[in-house]
């Protein structure tokens, strides 16, 4: 395949980013998206240009590190993570733009790479449970209901990838923060921390300079994990059941 | 309590949320009462009477009508503050636009800001027209009949009021579902029900409505 990209260029966090063009050739349908950025970056290294940054971790679709916004979709066109995107989703010819995520909250590196610690602050906000660690516990010690578990579970697929807030019109971290929350406020290990854990985290999510949410549904759209938007409707009952018992303190 | 609500976003969306559903409610009795209309001036007058005297002998004359009149501005308010900041910070939160960008969300919520503004402006002259009489000449205190005939005589009164009762069907069709959210009461099994009252809800209200000036337009309301 023979492909035209519009890449992101932008040297530095403070400088000033542009659109560039480059064309690759010999282009496998068989390669993953970020394979086909390898062999951009050796064609530039060879001709002695900066290769372009782009995030990357497992290449599993299950670390959340790529992100990349390809033609106005957040990992591209299918449900899935740019890692686990191939080219076999492109046409010969075709010409593709390459982003990265846009919100305030995730300031730009370089190229396309952005600074995602606004997450890693909303997790150590109320992300976690307090339980002294060693080995794991018996399984069946403490039983959880089946719905629970299942609800749980759903949750705990987010990857924290951003994609959520790359997609949302607002650049809101309504549906990482609740997928975060939901997962552990449902648990009942996650029970003794469930009031301080939603206010807390709702308030770092602001701090951060998140929008709110519309409830476009872009978020959920994007998502490669499938997290539903009810997530949010989930995460705001708590928020409200919380506010309500803080009063009562 | 107060303090956490209005300093979140999740907080604002609530007071959103309450402050629509409380014009919301407010909307489908006017609209019902507006109907009166085609049963005649006699009707229609006397119905804006009673208005006047609900809750007697308990409340004086007009008393509840000024109490509903607090609490519609209080919620006007509180919806379109709770609506600009966390504009200003949705806006402040995404800067830069993609360069390749597609519309995405449904019409209806896209044109959320849009219409609310529109809306705003429509109760403005919605009041100045046929409550105060300010921009309405001709008008004539305690004659609701004649002075509704009167506004839907004119094409820019026909333009305006159906042009906001449209925006304010698309309001509904995304605020309704979106309160529900907000909430909390939202569920996977709640969510067919809760998008067929906010579409029934829309459509009810827009041409509930809209009824009116058609009527006056063809005749049938003279």
């Amino acid at each position: 395949m023979k492909l035209t990209l519009r890449v992101w260029r932008q040297k530095n966090a403070g400088a000033e980013g542009a659109m560039s063009t480059y064309e690759v050739d010999d282009i496998s349908p068989d390669m993953s998206f970020l394979e086909m950025l390898d062999v951009l970056n050796e064609q530039l290294i060879l001709s002695g240009e900066d290769p372009v940054a782009f995030d990357h971790d497992c290449r599993e679709g299950i670390c959340g590190a790529c992100s990349l916004v390809i033609n106005g979709d957040a990992h591209g066109p299918e449900r899935t993570t740019t890692c686990q995107l191939h080219m076999r989703s492109f046409k010969d010819g075709d010409t593709i733009d390459i982003e990265p995520w846009r919100a305030s909250a995730f300031p730009v590196v370089k190229d396309l790479v952005v600074d995602r610690s606004s997450f890693d602050r909303i997790i150590q906000a109320g992300g976690y449970i307090t339980a002294p660690t060693g080995s794991a516990p018996e399984a069946h010690a403490t039983p959880v209901p089946k719905p629970d578990a299942d609800f749980a579970f759903e949750h705990a697929e987010c990857i924290g990838c951003g994609a959520c807030v790359a997609a949302c019109p607002n650049g809101a971290a309504m549906l990482f923060t609740s997928a975060k929350i939901n997962h552990l406020n449902v648990l009942p290990q996650g029970a003794p921390e469930r009031e301080t854990r939603v206010l807390d985290m709702v308030a770092q999510m602001d701090e951060e300079g998140f929008g709110g949410c519309t409830l476009a549904g872009e978020c959920a759209t994007a998502c490669p994990k499938g997290i539903p938007l009810m997530s949010i409707t989930s995460m705001n009952k708590e928020w409200l059941r919380a506010t309500r018992r803080a009063s009562k303190r | 309590m107060a303090r956490t609500v209005w300093g979140s976003t999740v907080g604002k969306k609530t007071v959103m949320a309450v402050s629509g559903l409380i014009m919301l409610l407010y909307l489908v009795v006017h609209m019902i009462g507006n109907l009166k209309i085609f049963f005649g001036a006699g009707e229609f007058n006397h119905y804006a009477h009673w208005l006047r005297t609900l809750g007697e002998p308990f409340m004086h004359y007009e008393w509840t009508l000024w109490l509903v009149r607090v609490v519609l501005v209080i919620a006007v308010v509180a919806h379109a503050v709770s609506a600009y900041q966390l504009s200003r910070r949705d806006i402040r939160a995404r800067p830069s636009k993609y360069v390749h960008s597609k519309p995405r969300a449904s019409y209806a919520t896209r044109t959320m800001r849009w219409g609310g503004i529109i809306l705003g402006l429509f109760i403005v002259w919605h009041i100045l027209d046929l409550t105060t009489g300010t921009v309405h000449s001709g008008f004539q205190p305690g004659h609701p009949y004649q002075n509704v005939v009167d506004t839907f005589s004119t094409w820019y009164g026909n333009v305006i009021y159906i042009v906001a009762m449209l925006a304010l069907g698309l309001h509904v069709r995304h605020g309704f579902w979106s309160a529900a959210q907000t909430l909390g009461v939202g569920s996977r099994a709640r969510d067919r029900a809760l998008k067929t009252v906010a579409n029934v809800l829309a459509l009810l209200l827009t041409a509930g409505f809209i009824a009116v000036p058609v009527g006056v337009m063809t005749g049938v309301v003279s």
